[in-house]
């Protein structure tokens, strides 16, 4: 016997089993046919400790299938570690909104959101937010949509502005904070104070996003032990120079993949 | 000493907040670290730099 996940589920198959075959008597519908982590339609002979997804479209299945299925596209092992890892993510304006989705569908097991603000019309142009959310409060809008995204995370939120004083009440529980607030002088003083006033959290910020200019100038560094930067390092926003969708979520993606590299332990960047 | 990876002369004693100014930063907007240390926002009129520290220096650009 071959001993195997299924949609989560232990199961033994038999000596020389195929994907294709065991998926059919697993679900006769099955539409989509993951192993481990690749959808295919081959059918290659199993292995022990293989891990299949069968799922059949239009059909929701129990919840806790539904969560397995949600990451059944994920690299093996990655669900696992990242559901027992809490990030926090100071801001959502563009980045901050952005990386909550992101870190939601990679399945993030505790999301910290922080801000101070309503969602308005200004920001529809980059930031994660929908007409409907005119008027809310950012966090109250972003923990709605992320529910949406993956009900299986827990989330938190804090509508306040940090600053030295709260910030380490606020997310000293991290193993990674995402800086993702505009102001300069805002984004240097939760750096700083987390920095000096923590020992183990490790932060991802975002400097040098706005405007249109090209995308391969955004990029990760790791400019102190415990500190990464992503964007350009150069360009503001300034009278002149816009924030735009695609130049801001580019940034963003940079700091979701740093925190998903950091959460397994993987400090290159 | 050696800032932001480059080697530059300077006077042993000098504060952090010296070293900031003759290089034009904004303190508000920056963060630093001397030898893979912090130094608090607080302590950059205090803090003294001695030769062969190295310092980084990051600031920030606004925008979100």
């Amino acid at each position: 016997m071959l001993h195997i996940t299924c949609n989560g589920q232990p199961l033994a198959v038999s000596d020389g089993a195929t994907l294709q075959e065991t998926a059919r008597q697993q679900l006769p519908n099955a539409s989509v046919i993951i192993l481990n982590g690749f959808q295919t339609n081959a059918d290659v002979q199993l292995h022990a400790g293989d891990s299949i997804t069968v799922i059949e479209k239009g059909v929701m299945p129990p919840a806790d299938v539904l969560e397995h299925m949600m990451a059944a596209r994920h690299t093996p092992h990655v669900h696992t570690r990242v559901k027992q890892a809490c990030v926090g993510i100071a801001g959502l304006g563009g980045l901050g909104s952005n990386i909550a989705a992101m870190l939601a569908r990679t399945g993030v097991g505790h999301l910290i959101l922080v801000d101070f603000d309503t969602v308005d019309p200004s920001n529809l142009n980059r930031q994660n937010y929908f007409i409907s959310h005119l008027g809310m409060e950012k966090t109250a809008a972003t923990a709605q949509l992320l529910h949406e995204i993956n009900p299986f995370i827990t989330v938190e939120t804090h509508t306040v502005r940090v600053d030295a004083s709260n910030a380490v009440a606020l997310f000293g529980s991290c193993d990674v904070v995402c800086e993702a607030f505009d102001n300069p002088d805002c984004k240097a003083e939760l750096v700083s104070t987390l920095l000096a006033q923590t020992e183990h959290i490790r932060i991802v910020a975002g400097s040098g996003m706005a405007g249109y200019g090209s995308s391969n100038e955004i990029v990760t560094k790791r400019r102190m032990s415990r500190l990464y930067v992503c964007g350009d390092e150069t360009t503001a926003a300034a009278n002149g120079v816009g924030l735009m969708a695609p130049r801001v979520s580019v940034c963003a993606g940079h700091q979701a993949n740093m925190a998903l590299r950091l959460l397994l332990d993987i400090e290159e960047v | 000493m050696t800032v932001n990876g480059a080697f530059i002369p300077a006077s042993e004693g000098l504060t952090v907040s010296q070293l900031l100014e003759q290089r034009g930063y904004q303190e508000s907007r920056i963060a630093v670290e001397v030898n893979r240390a912090i130094v608090p926002k607080g302590q950059y009129q205090s803090h003294l730099l001695h030769d062969d520290d190295i310092v980084e220096i990051v600031c920030f650009m606004g925008g979100d």
